[in-house]
């Protein structure tokens, strides 16, 4: 297999999962069971990502590094009920000024 | 676009829509920012200019295309096939999100097929948190462009230019894709069941991360979900 070919390969079998949730049929989904796990779906995978993003490093290992302080800083300004970009914006300017200072890594 | 969001998007309130359109292009930038480390680390992996242009056109799924050139760097071309099967299996979540998304986007034809490619992470998380069935329209086909864009850009500037722009931590835009996501969950949390399911999955993600390959944390944290059928409580 050529290097193209992988990456033409791999593009295409992430194609077809994306289109597999658009061509099964809707009513798959009926029925409150379903409906309260798809609902959870999103929290689940959310939550999930903030946790990877959050303490993941490279190699996977986790610990606690200025992502976890712009973490507390954007729970902080959601608390005050602050914009999304302002919650964002807050969290990286927490962690860069961390950085810069050599207080976190 | 108009063709996309002028129909549907025209019930909302006026500052509904440009709150929403704040949200999407923001994640659009935050996500976008990404993809210049995305560019780099698949040159350094040993992918042409071109094939790693290739990835973000086409995969256009950065847990994918991340974990496609981690297994090519580490494997070279003789890990190609688990390459393309590690990227393949990380792609499964789209599914499921296309699942939940084509129920209220609604789309027929070749329109279908551009929903399909821009079903990720972000466009979902942004269009399933409106309210309204609109505000899912227009947030998910202004977050997938928008990531789209950005992510393309990006992975193009990275690509050529290589880590001589910059380590993206330096400036805390690691921290803020983690915020980007803790703002998108904090509406969510309205019942003792979801918080229960966003603990659990948070747990579970992190702790399973250095155990196995990127992504696969997030998809069988979102095995959380099941939780919602155990608990007893209120709607999500």
């Amino acid at each position: 297999m050529s290097m193209t070919a992988a990456v033409l390969l791999g593009s295409a079998a992430c194609y077809a999962l994306k289109l597999v949730g658009y061509v099964v049929p809707g009513h798959w989904l009926d029925g409150e069971r379903v409906r309260r796990v798809t609902g959870a779906l999103p929290v689940a995978l959310l939550a999930a990502l903030v946790g990877v993003q959050t303490f993941a490093g490279v190699g996977g290992r986790i610990g606690a590094d200025a992502r976890l302080w712009g973490v507390l800083a954007a729970l902080v300004l959601l608390r005050l009920r602050a914009g999304f970009i302002v919650v964002v914006l807050g969290a990286a300017l927490v962690a860069g000024v961390l950085r810069a200072l050599g207080w976190a890594a | 676009m108009t063709a996309y969001d002028g129909a549907s998007a025209y019930a909302l309130p006026e500052g509904r829509r440009r709150e929403i359109l704040r949200q999407a292009w923001a994640v659009g930038v935050a996500t976008g920012l990404y993809g210049v480390s995305f560019g780099a680390l698949a040159v350094a992996a040993g992918l042409s200019v071109w094939q790693t242009q290739a990835l973000s056109l086409l995969m256009f799924t950065g847990g994918s295309q991340f974990a496609f050139i981690g297994i090519i760097g580490s494997g070279g071309l003789a890990a190609a096939p688990a390459a393309v099967a590690t990227a393949a299996f990380l792609g499964f979540r789209n599914g499921l999100y296309g699942l939940q998304t084509s129920r209220f986007l609604a789309v027929r034809r070749l329109r279908r097929f551009a929903a399909a490619h821009l079903t990720i992470d972000e466009s979902t998380a942004v269009s399933v948190v409106q309210l309204e069935p609109a505000g899912k329209r227009l947030g998910f086909w202004h977050t997938g462009l928008a990531v789209f864009l950005w992510w393309n850009v990006m992975t193009f500037a990275g690509a050529l230019l290589g880590n001589a722009l910059g380590d993206p931590r330096r400036y805390g835009l690691d921290a803020a894709a983690a915020a980007a996501f803790c703002a998108l969950l904090w509406p969510r949390l309205r019942s003792r069941e979801t918080v229960a399911v966003a603990a659990v999955a948070l747990l579970l993600a992190t702790v399973l991360a250095p155990h196995v390959p990127a992504g696969v944390p997030v998809l069988v944290a979102g095995l959380a979900a099941l939780l919602a059928l155990a608990l007893p409580g209120s709607e999500p």
